[in-house]
């Protein structure tokens, strides 16, 4: 279980403080389903970075399985069984997309790595040996990204916004890895998504706006909330139209 | 007979484990070693000046030639000339390096002069490798220079590595490509402390569809420098790259002045240069997967030299 307590994260830019997140209260429970959802700029992946260790907060409490684990670093939460897929994931020059996965999943074996591949849409042959840099597409480096995740043996794992750049056919086959992770694995699984397949999965919605969880619940409870919310519908063209601009 | 420091730098230049089987030639504390030639291959002393002549007959096929140079002795500056002759439709790998094991407190250089060419329709791929090491205080030098001239239809792949080691290097290059000729040339640097090191290479495209590609993959750590002068020029229908790309740490000095100069119509010619530090994505994206920071780290320069 993972227990975030009155976490707040603010930076600060050239003597100016901004609050990213202010007050949050959120309890992951083992082997759950969760879906992020929330306007672009809301707060989702920054919460997601101050679970697996990226962002300190800047006040609060993070407890994972009881333990106080606020002050570890990003490796010590990794080596606790906290995963997280980056958003925007790095490249990397002469690091191939083999030895990644071999990499990610620690002592265990590289051959179950290639097979995670499959799940992600991806011919595991033509990809093991490629490099991880700016000659795969967004959409190949987003699998890969994913691939290693699913190597690994955790409590729990975060995706971010996984299915952005991916095309219908992989994301069909994406939605069904999910799936599956959730019917065969104990991981807690929590994806940040906008996609109303990956939401209808879930056992709980988490929606985050202006720094803050604004509702949380069963999905039955709260989708319905979500499609109807003209505040938050109206507020996400706004935003949309003012980045159009 | 070699010792055991001899056997541990030949291993780091040349992955070899002992003197090997075929064409070789063994260059020690600057005087010829050992010299041993093949049917197809023969190599041998230069009469006028120090070095040797590696002769490649025509239509010789996966062979391959190791020429190393291995100093163990401190105060020694050698200098040394060395042809290699490729024949037409020849396809050979050279394996050549050079190690210096500095024990004392007086510096060690070592200046290879290398001239090649690369007959009709040949294929060569030369590998050369620096190491350093050694407790004393004395500077290990190294400065080669390389001509190469690839005729007709011959292709040369340069692989020329550098990891620590080495605290001066000026390498100086140069080459002319004639018709559907190739020329690829990877470099892989990294220096650290208060190394030096300086690379200046001149291809000239000659002949029509003629190609080069010069590589360089470099990190610098410390307060050590580096220095790339690459520079290109067309004279006829070709394609030329340029691509340099360094890693830069702690207080180190990196110039990357790449230049392409064009003579014809046809020449088509590209220079990329990046000079950066690692990203921090990319460190973190590696303590995700469990990695410590210093991990992380070495795992990103280990990929990016290899
Ligand atoms: N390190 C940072 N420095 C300054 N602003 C940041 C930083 N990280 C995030 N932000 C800002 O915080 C807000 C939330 O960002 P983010 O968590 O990425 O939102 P979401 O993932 O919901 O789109 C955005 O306005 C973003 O610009
Ligand atoms: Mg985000």
């Amino acid at each position: 279980m993972l227990e975030v307590k009155n976490a707040t994260y603010t930076v600060e830019e050239e003597g100016e403080t901004t609050t990213i997140l202010r007050d949050i209260n959120l309890t992951l429970e083992d082997g759950k389903f969760y879906v992020i959802t929330g306007p672009n700029g809301g707060g989702k992946s920054s919460l997601a970075k101050i679970i697996m260790g990226i962002y300190p907060v800047t006040s609060g409490k993070i407890l994972f399985n009881g333990k106080d684990i606020t002050t570890s670093d990003v490796t010590e939460r990794a080596r606790m069984g906290i995963g997280f897929a980056f958003q925007q994931p790095p490249r990397f020059k002469g690091i191939t997309v083999g030895e990644l996965l071999y990499l990610s999943a620690g002592e265990s074996k590289r051959g179950r790595g290639c097979n995670f591949l499959f799940d992600v849409g991806l011919c595991p042959k033509s990809y093991i040996d490629r490099e991880v840099s700016s000659s795969l597409s967004g959409g190949e480096l987003k699998r890969i990204e994913i691939a290693t995740l699913m190597n690994r043996k955790l409590d729990i794992a975060i995706f971010d916004e996984p299915e952005a750049g991916i095309d219908l056919w992989s994301f069909s086959k994406l939605t069904e890895t999910f799936r599956r992770m959730h019917e065969r694995s104990k991981t807690t699984i929590v994806i940040i998504s906008h996609q109303e397949r990956i939401m209808e999965m879930a056992d709980e919605i988490i929606l985050v706006a202006d720094g803050q969880i604004q509702q949380k619940g069963d999905k039955d409870i709260i989708l319905p909330n979500i499609y109807r919310d003209c505040n938050y519908t109206k507020n996400c063209l706004e935003r949309i139209e003012n980045v159009d601009r | 007979m070699i010792d055991s420091i001899e056997k541990r730098m030949l291993k780091e230049i040349t992955g070899l484990h002992d003197i090997p089987q075929g064409a070789f030639s063994l260059r020690k504390d600057g005087e010829s070693a050992q010299v041993s030639s093949t049917a197809n291959i023969e190599i041998r002393p230069k009469k006028d000046k120090p070095g040797i002549d590696v002769i490649v007959k025509p239509g010789t096929k996966g062979e391959s030639v190791h020429v190393p140079v291995v100093i163990t002795a401190t105060g020694i500056d050698d200098m040394v000339y060395n042809t290699f002759d490729i024949g037409e439709n020849a396809d050979v790998v050279i394996v050549a390096g050079c190690g210096i094991h500095n024990p004392g407190g007086e510096k060690t250089q070592h200046d290879g002069i290398h001239n090649f060419i690369v007959r009709k329709g040949a294929r060569l791929r030369y590998v050369e490798k620096h190491y350093g090491e050694g407790e004393g205080t004395g500077e290990r030098i190294l400065n080669p220079m390389t001509d190469l001239i690839i005729e007709e239809g011959a292709t040369a792949e340069l692989e020329m590595v550098q990891i620590r080691g080495v605290d001066s290097t000026k390498r100086d290059t140069q080459a002319k490509v004639y018709k559907n000729a190739h020329l690829v040339i990877t470099e892989r640097l990294l220096t650290h402390g208060k190394q030096f090191a300086e690379s200046n290479v001149t291809v000239e495209l000659l002949g029509e569809n003629s190609t080069v590609q010069l590589l360089s993959r470099t990190v610098a750590q410390d307060n050590s420098r580096q220095v790339f002068y690459p520079r290109v020029i067309g004279k006829n229908k070709c394609r030329g790259h340029v691509e340099c790309d360094s890693i830069i740490m702690g207080e180190a000095v990196v110039r990357s002045i790449p230049e392409i100069a064009a003579h014809h119509e046809d020449a088509q010619l590209v220079h990329e240069a990046a000079i950066g530090k690692i990203a921090g994505e990319q460190i973190i994206k590696l303590m995700t997967l469990g990695l410590s920071a210093r991990e992380a780290e070495e795992t990103i320069l280990q990929g990016f030299l290899k």
